[in-house]
């Protein structure tokens, strides 16, 4: 049986719509990279072996606390006792909100536990304390 | 002096190019994007006004000083062995709840140490008293 020959027809994909299709995915790109909002306060974060990851940063709030003690939120500065107005009108808008806490290692403990307190009150209770990574150690 | 008349031309603006241009900046956006994720250590806090009485059975405490010391139970110990002791302590008791206290002038990395070993220990029972 004789296998009948392919017809010799010139076969090519146009390219004529490539930058149309790359020019979409670089809007796409660009509309969906989201910028660092707030610049926040200079820290050295601590470092943990088990983290977890944050859902989303459209449902996380930033409080940075600096070795002194200052408490930042959204780049202005708060008394500890002001906190929680401003996280509960975070939490009011969001219900499903974590507030991640960026606090520098050599921070003091009563500032941090003071932040709970606020935050209780708030009825902000999902919390992440801001880590790096650090190598698990064997 | 008779003007030149003007050659009539077609003009085309190149198209190939095009696509490796939007490439580039494809690949410019790709590379400098960084996504920084927020990593840590989660936990969630009480509601307010939800004290309960626990049996003190079931309480290990967990004791942070201003130094960075560590007392489980009332006795001191080394950091990196609250893994193993807090691990063999809830095979004994699964309801035991571990009660984190730290000293107000603790630091803050003692702390997510002291966490970090909790989380490694699966832990999932943590009380986090107010500082004194």
């Amino acid at each position: 049986m004789k296998f009948k020959r392919k017809s010799n027809m010139e076969s090519k994909i146009s390219t004529s719509s490539m930058p149309d299709i790359i020019f979409m995915l670089l809007i796409f790109f660009m509309v969906t990279t989201v910028l660092r909002e707030y610049s926040g306060l200079p820290i050295e974060l601590p470092k943990a072996e088990r983290i977890e990851k944050l859902e989303s940063k459209r449902h996380t709030a930033h409080i940075w606390v600096s070795k002194d003690g200052l408490i930042s939120i959204e780049d202005k500065l708060f008394k500890s006792d002001a906190v929680r107005h401003v996280m509960y009108e975070k939490r009011a808008s969001n219900p499903q909100l974590t507030v991640s806490l960026k606090a520098d290692l050599s921070a003091r403990m009563e500032v941090i536990s003071s932040i709970h307190n606020e935050l209780r009150k708030a009825d902000a209770l999902r919390l992440n304390y801001s880590t790096k990574v650090k190598a698990p150690s064997q | 002096m008779a003007l030149r008349e003007r050659k009539t031309r077609i003009g085309a603006i190149p198209e190939g190019g095009m696509a490796d241009i939007a490439f580039l900046l494809l690949v410019f956006f790709l590379v400098t994007t960084t996504i920084d994720t927020d990593k840590g250590i989660g936990i969630i806090l009480p509601a307010e006004g939800q004290e309960i009485e626990i049996n003190k059975k079931n309480i290990l405490n967990l004791l942070i000083s201003s130094s960075g010391n560590v007392l489980l139970g009332g006795e001191p110990i080394a950091i990196n062995q609250i893994d193993d002791r807090v691990k063999e302590e809830i095979r004994k008791n699964d309801k035991l709840i571990i009660s984190v206290k730290a000293h107000e002038k603790a630091q803050y990395d003692v702390y997510i140490e002291v966490l970090d070993q909790l989380k490694k220990a699966k832990a999932t029972r943590i009380s986090i008293a107010e500082t004194g």
